[in-house]
């Protein structure tokens, strides 16, 4: 059967729709040789979304982890046999390769953003948890003791005293988690969730888009890093901060 | 020492951030609104559609993900409610989403459904556009799928390699390759292991044997061939980068027949089909009268070459040839 | 974007994934889609995954440790350079592992050397900023008497600072090794098959060879840490233990 529309000359509607082919390869992109900066700029409006995801991931993440971490650390505040064993589970969850988890929580949630966060807040957890057990830990005993002299019940003490001296290194837990977390939150694309990554992925080989995507990934890190380190100085200014 | 006011107040705007980001994500997704108007040329907006939901797929290289977008886009310009789930993978990851319905739709290439579905032989696939439609109409039909005529282009795997290696090689068919092969490393995408119009069919039908097959993203088949590390590449006959630099690309003749060219068709679930109406496949068919080559490939060159996204490149296609405003 | 609510799967199909998985591991199978081809799993396929996985993080590891050990051990002798040392610890940790992939691999080019170098550059931070605290800790005291013995300088890194800072580099190089096996997952990407071929090639290895591969690749990463702990407490010289264990 003939193909008459193959037949119709394009002139109709697409007239000057196809470009001479030897035209088209002379931009900046099409050579894709280096970083093209000019286009960048022109076109950082379609790196919004996959950067609001990529928060949203970092951001949802964090703060799961730190709601379970600080549960958990005050489970195990007054049965401290439990320490060991909860710094060997997050410990050993740590270690698991991002992808890896992914595939091994597939089964049970399905691909999406979902998914996604369930793996990175289980990655926040080792260093949350360890660090508001340490920070506890820390507390000095003459502080505890005041404490106790004024009448504080363990409960008041536990609110009153020891989480605020804490504070400071939960903070640089947090702070240590929310930078992993920006930078592992890049393979949430194969979890099938979006983020800075699903950018560099469906476009792998385009240099001018890894540079972009790894960039902004890099400053997102840098922002929430100073955050951290203005939160710290705010609430407990007499401390210096102590670099992690 | 107690909760300073301060540190409350920093707790609070954690909390609400957090708060804000949660109620965000569970907001609305960021789908396209271009629904709804009336618009002009030949796509009119059917009140009727309202309502059926159709969600689109595609397979995850560029020329797909155009083809689901201007298929999309068309379908919500006559009224449908489109959602994309563009990207899905290779053709078995395809097809499985369709049969269980985590999407209505998707195109796909007759050789390819021959080949890889219905376990034709490369050979078998005929070469008439036509005549490979009505094959795989029936064979679809059995899945509980129906396919929609095919577009005026066609596309085929084919084994491509920089021009002055090809000259070194004096190749120009991939018979030639005989003898060679074995010093050759060839890269394709990660599912050529186990198609009959990749891989499989070198080594079968031509008694090819290669140094290394590396499997690496599809996206990635100039790339190997520009940094040295392929030899040979699996390109596609519709890549605009073949076009843009004939010089630098060649692709070899397949002088036997075993990498079938194939040329695009809607396929569908029966239930979409019918819950859609006539407007469906009347749509479909319009909007892919003017893919032709030329076209396809100019759309693949723009998104591959100039970097434009598929969605803003499917809309120019739309407006161009008067489908939309 | 919407977080969807997720599905409940029955637990018979998860046990089901899982027993599949293992399945994989020791039988070769058929492809899963397509018409043929090479088949899939079975000890040698996996074998040969895991070789090369071991392979390009050990190569990666080694040249991190060549190039963090001795400038952090030169940097934390001398005392200069902790900004530096800690910030580059911190910058570690913000970068992006695919990023750095697919930089490797559209900017350089794909292939072992290029993987090796992108992967040492996540194991290098950890590794100096740990060497440098290590050192930089260790009690003024001993160095002091040490150089009061005789010593040289560099017998001084070598006798003194090191074997005291080796609990506190081990650390670094647990972490390090740790992001190194973890990344190379994703080394197929860049033409480097590790065990992560089987986890990003779905359609070719099917459910269960993605499940596997996920298997074995945890496995390893849990054996690697295992074991460098092991290095760790071997390295801590006696004394320190018991320093450790009061605290």
């Amino acid at each position: 059967m003939l193909d008459l529309a193959a037949l119709l000359p394009i002139a109709q509607n697409g007239d000057g729709f196809v470009r001479d082919p030897a035209e088209s390869g002379t931009s900046c992109v099409a050579e894709n040789d280096t970083v093209c900066v000019g286009w960048a700029v022109d076109n950082i409006d379609r790196y919004v979304t996959p950067t609001l995801e990529h928060l949203e991931l970092v951001v949802l993440s964090v703060g799961f982890g730190f709601a379970l971490a600080f549960a958990m650390a005050l489970i195990s505040h007054r049965r401290r046999w439990l320490v060991p064993t909860f710094t060997g589970v997050t410990g050993v969850i740590y270690t698991l390769p991002s992808i890896a988890l992914f595939a091994l929580l597939l089964p049970i949630t399905g691909r999406g953003t979902t998914t996604a966060v369930i793996a990175l807040t289980l990655y926040t957890l080792q260093i949350i948890y360890r660090n508001i057990v340490t920070g506890l830990a820390n507390v000095p005993e003459a502080s505890k003791d005041t404490g106790r002299g004024m009448g504080m019940t363990d409960r008041q003490l536990l609110w009153k005293v020891e989480l605020p001296l804490a504070v400071p290194e939960i903070i640089a837990g947090l702070r240590i988690a929310t930078v992993s977390t920006v930078a592992i939150a890049t393979l949430a694309v194969f979890a099938g969730a979006g983020g800075l990554g699903a950018e560099i992925y469906n476009d792998i080989d385009f240099k001018t888009g890894i540079v972009v995507s790894g960039t902004i990934a890099i400053a997102m890190a840098i922002a929430f890093d100073a955050l951290y380190v203005l939160a710290q100085r705010w609430i407990s200014p007499w401390r210096k901060v102590r670099p992690v | 020492m107690s909760i300073t006011p301060r540190m409350r107040a920093l707790l609070a705007l954690i909390a609400a951030l957090a708060l804000a980001f949660t109620v965000a994500a569970c907001g609305d997704d960021d789908d396209d609104d271009d629904g709804g108007e009336a618009t002009a040329g030949l796509i009119e907006e059917n009140p009727d559609n309202n309502g059926i939901q159709i969600t689109v797929g595609s397979k995850n290289f560029t020329e797909q993900i155009v083809l689901g977008e201007i298929y999309a886009q068309a379908l919500e310009a006559a009224g449908y409610d489109v959602s994309k789930d563009l990207n899905l993978g290779d053709e078995t990851v395809a097809l499985e989403a369709l049969e269980s319905g985590e999407v209505d739709a998707y195109p796909e290439y007759t050789s390819t459904a021959l080949t890889s579905f219905f376990e034709f032989a490369p050979e078998d696939v005929p070469s008439d556009p036509q005549q490979a439609f009505e094959e795989s109409q029936d064979d679809f039909e059995q899945l509980g799928l129906v396919a929609y005529p095919p577009t005026p282009f066609s596309s085929a795997n084919a084994v491509g390699l920089l021009t002055e290696t090809a000259e070194e090689l004096g190749a120009t068919t991939i018979s030639d390759l005989e003898g060679q092969s074995e010093d050759l490393t060839l890269y394709g995408s990660p599912e050529c292991r186990q198609r009959i119009d990749c891989l499989v069919g070198l080594e079968e039908n031509y008694g090819l044997r290669f140094k290394d097959f590396v499997p690496v993203d599809i996206g990635l088949r100039y790339e190997v061939l520009d940094k040295g590390d392929a030899d040979l590449s699996i390109l596609f006959t519709t890549d605009a980068m073949l076009f843009t630099d004939p010089d630098t690309y060649t692709i070899l003749e397949d002088d036997q027949g075993v990498l079938p060219a194939g040329n695009v068709l809607f396929v569908a679930r029966q239930e979409t089909a019918d819950e859609a109406g006539e407007d469906f496949g009347a749509t479909i068919e319009s909007v892919q009268e003017n893919l032709s080559l030329e076209v396809m490939q100019e759309l693949n060159a723009r998104v591959d070459v100039d970097r434009e996204k598929e969605e803003d490149v499917a809309r120019d296609y739309l407006e161009e040839f008067g489908y939309v405003e | 974007m919407s977080v969807a609510a997720p599905t409940v799967v029955p637990l018979a199909d998860v046990f089901d994934s899982f027993s599949g998985a293992i399945e994989f591991i020791f039988n070769e199978r058929e492809t899963a889609g397509g018409v043929g081809g090479e088949p899939v799993g079975g000890l040698e396929q996996i074998g040969d995954l895991l070789w090369t996985h071991v392979e390009v993080s050990a190569l990666a590891l080694g040249l991190a440790l060549v190039i963090a050990l001795p400038v952090g051990l030169y940097f934390g002798h001398r005392g200069t350079g902790e900004l530096l040392a800690v910030a580059i610890g911190n910058a570690g940790r913000a970068i992006p592992e695919l990023a750095l992939i697919a930089f490797m691999a559209a900017f350089i080019g794909v292939g072992l050397l290029n993987v090796t170098i992108a992967l040492a550059v996540l194991g290098i931070p950890p590794i100096l900023t740990n060497t440098f605290v290590g050192v930089r800790q260790v009690d003024r005291g001993a160095v002091e008497a040490a150089r009061g013995m005789g010593m040289s300088e560099a017998e001084v890194i070598r006798k003194v600072e090191l074997p005291l800072a080796a609990p506190t580099i081990m650390t670094g190089v647990r972490t390090g090794a740790i992001n190194i096996v973890a990344t190379a997952a994703i080394a197929p990407l860049a033409g480097v098959l590790t065990l992560g071929d089987l986890i990003l090639s779905r359609n070719v290895v099917g459910d269960d060879g993605v499940i596997a591969g996920a298997i074995v690749v945890a496995l390893l990463a849990l054996a690697v840490e295992l074991a460098l702990a092991g290095v760790q407490r071997l390295v801590t010289p006696r004394g320190l233990k018991v320093q450790r264990a009061g605290a």
